[in-house]
């Protein structure tokens, strides 16, 4: 055979090749990308999959009566528990205070990222550098800033006296751990906001005001619908972690009003029932699972 | 009230600044019920700005607007009898292209019903039956374009602002939606204000043509009045292709050339100034020196370039004083010079205009 005659064939075979060819070049990217990212898994499958792994064991079991626990014996008795009044409200209080600290985080951010999202470039980081701020100084430290002015002798105690509302404290309340809360995790709020708000084409507001569309109705069919990821992001952003939320009501909140994350180091701790703890864990745990894969499939697929 | 006709839109020393940055200058100007009116200008001329303070997205800092009689100067966009469409279109992504259209009216909150046929008609007008349920990522440049149309047109504005609509367009496309843009127009009967950057766009499909530059109306007239007789240097030169000869006025219908020579042009401005002499390339004639037809004007000077268009050429002559560009049809048999041959420019008295320099 000759070269020539080859050459048709040979180009047939070259064409028909490069789909081959393109998927043995997707595989060896793929295993490259695994490679890189054993580090990241080895780390996640050691320190968090392996410790989740235990808890779920633990809420299983049953707690004997020194306070450790039998491993023996496995059944859903701390699962029960949960049925029981006193940990029922705790539950319910902590998803009701949540839900509470997402509510106003979303009203008051959303003005504010719009307005940091229709400044020039140059104010619009001096802006977002703002809001980022308060992580330069340790939360446990806001916390106990906050008791200061809530206090007895605080700012707020003092304002409200010198307006002659009488002497209200704040301080040990729940509407002080909400207070605490939405201060905390704002940012988590205004960020993801901005960031959906930034992208939307600003014509579109003035295409919906140009079509008869008053400021209100533009905000609630134009800005709102296209600002949704962002406003789901957010609201678990800032949902997820007001439910689980430790330290601010210990610093903040009284007696009165124990969160679910309080309550689970008390059992770990003081009570000394690690079922229960566990199984509540879990429970925390299930809900943010929920709330993360109601983002994934609403809004998360349009970020 | 006499029986005059109320301008569509009427303008009176209309003044936006920005800042220190005035924007637009002082501009007066009537546009006619039922008139295709083109703004037409440079980037940065204040086309746009004058379109958004029609539309209500911008608001005059001084001077007054009317829309058929009523003062509109302060009132908001959504309380205008007036649509735009946007440069960029600005459909609304996270609806279908029936809910696009129906947008204005369920803010105007017209019935149901009405508004399901209304819409239905529009997409009809703009040939998109049967993309009713797309979304406009779905859409090409052109039916996006329709959209903005329709979703504008739907709403039966008195005025339908358009600013460069035909921007995002290849050429193509450009020249067809021009001549259906224009159609549409006559079918409709609503006013049309474009804004445009595109000379031959607005000559093409405007009835009436303002050109402007530096936030400045310079000239408004239709388009073989701009084109024929530009007010000045700068018209001239937007309007099309354009050669420009140094000039001073001698007489109220005499002008001398930078090169001593006195001709014949009309021109009011007082004896002395200084001029340029407007001489279009397609209307300028091309011989060899010694062969210039009597009664018309020439100019000699040597072949520099020449461009080949496929259905015309272009020459570029130099001259000592000046450079020209001369158009000529592509004909057989026609005088075709060679590069650096010396050629005579010439030109018939009714070819050329005088302009303010």
């Amino acid at each position: 055979m000759t070269v020539v005659a080859d050459r048709p064939n040979g180009l047939e075979k070259a064409d028909a090749a490069t789909p081959e060819f393109e998927k043995a070049a997707n595989r060896a990217a793929s295993r490259r990308g695994f490679l890189l990212s054993l580090p990241a898994y080895t780390y996640l499958v050691l320190f968090f999959a392996v410790p989740l792994g235990i808890v779920m064991i633990y809420s299983f079991a049953t707690r004997n009566r020194f306070g450790g626990t039998d491993l023996s014996g496995w059944n859903l008795d701390a699962y029960r528990k949960l049925g029981e009044p006193i940990v029922r409200d705790i539950l319910f209080r902590s998803l009701w205070l949540a839900a509470l600290t997402t509510l106003i985080c979303l009203v008051v951010a959303y003005p504010f990222a719009y307005f940091i999202a229709t400044r020039t470039p140059v104010i619009r980081n001096l802006m977002l550098v703002f809001v980022m701020i308060p992580f330069w100084t340790n939360f446990l430290v806001r916390n106990y800033a906050w008791r200061v002015l809530l206090g007895n002798d605080g700012l707020f105690t003092n304002i409200s006296e010198a307006l002659g509302l009488g002497e209200r404290e704040l301080l040990f309340t729940t509407s002080a751990v909400v207070i605490g809360l939405v201060y905390g995790f704002l940012p988590f709020m205004v960020l993801p906001l901005y960031a959906s708000i930034e992208r939307i084409d600003l014509s579109l507001i003035e295409a919906s005001r140009d079509l008869y569309a008053s400021g209100f109705q533009t905000l609630r069919r134009v800005l709102l619908p296209l600002s949704m990821p962002g406003v789901i992001a957010g609201s678990i952003l800032v949902f997820v972690p007001s439910l689980g939320a430790y330290v601010t009501p210990e610093i903040l909140g009284g007696a009165k009003t124990t969160l679910l994350g309080s309550y689970i180091v008390t059992q770990f701790l003081t009570a000394r029932n690690w079922p229960v703890g566990a199984s509540l864990s879990f429970v925390l745990m299930t809900i943010m699972l929920i709330a993360t894969l109601v983002y994934f499939r609403t809004g998360g697929r349009n970020l | 009230m006499s029986g005059e006709p109320i301008p569509a839109v009427k303008l009176t020393g209309i003044t936006k600044r920005f800042g220190d940055v005035v924007a637009v200058d002082d501009i007066g100007l009537e546009i006619a019920d039922g008139e295709f009116f083109a703004l037409l200008g440079p980037s940065g001329c204040g086309k746009t700005t004058t379109l958004r303070m029609i539309a209500g997205l911008e608001f005059p800092t001084e001077g007054s607007l009317k829309i058929f009689g009523n003062e509109a100067g302060t009132l908001p966009a959504n309380k205008r009898p007036v649509n735009t469409v946007f440069q960029d279109y600005a459909l609304f992504p996270h609806m279908t292209v029936e809910a696009n259209v129906a947008f204005g009216l369920k803010m105007q909150r017209v019935p149901k019903n009405e508004i399901a046929s209304r819409v239905q008609e529009a997409i009809g007008l703009v040939r998109l039956e049967g993309m009713g349920q797309r979304r406009s990522q779905q859409l090409s440049g052109g039916q996006r374009q329709r959209v903005a149309l329709a979703r504008a047109l739907v709403n039966r504005p008195k005025v339908l602002l358009l600013d460069e609509p035909l921007g995002a367009l290849d050429l193509k496309l450009r020249q067809e939606m021009q001549s259906e843009l224009k159609a549409l127009q006559r079918e409709v009967g609503i006013t049309f204000v474009f804004v445009t950057h595109d000379q031959e766009e607005a000559l093409t499909m405007a009835d009436r043509i303002g050109v402007m530059n530096q936030g400045e109306l310079l000239q408004v007239g239709s388009p073989a009045e701009i084109y024929e007789h530009p007010v000045n240097r700068f018209v001239a030169n937007f309007i099309g292709q354009t050669n420009l000869l140094d000039a001073s006025v001698v007489s109220n219908d005499k002008v001398c050339l930078a090169n001593g020579e006195h001709i014949p042009g009309h021109c009011d401005l007082p004896v002395g100034t200084r001029v340029a002499v407007c001489l279009r390339p397609e209307r300028a004639e091309m011989y060899p020196p010694a062969k210039v037809p009597d009664g018309q004007r020439s100019v000699t000077g040597r072949l520099e370039s020449v461009t080949y268009l496929g259905n015309a050429l272009v020459y570029t002559v130099v001259l000592d004083w000046a450079r020209l560009e001369v158009r000529r049809e592509n004909q057989p048999g026609g005088y075709r010079p060679h590069v650096g041959e010396e050629v005579a420019v010439s030109w018939t008295d009714k070819a050329i205009s005088v302009v303010r320099a």
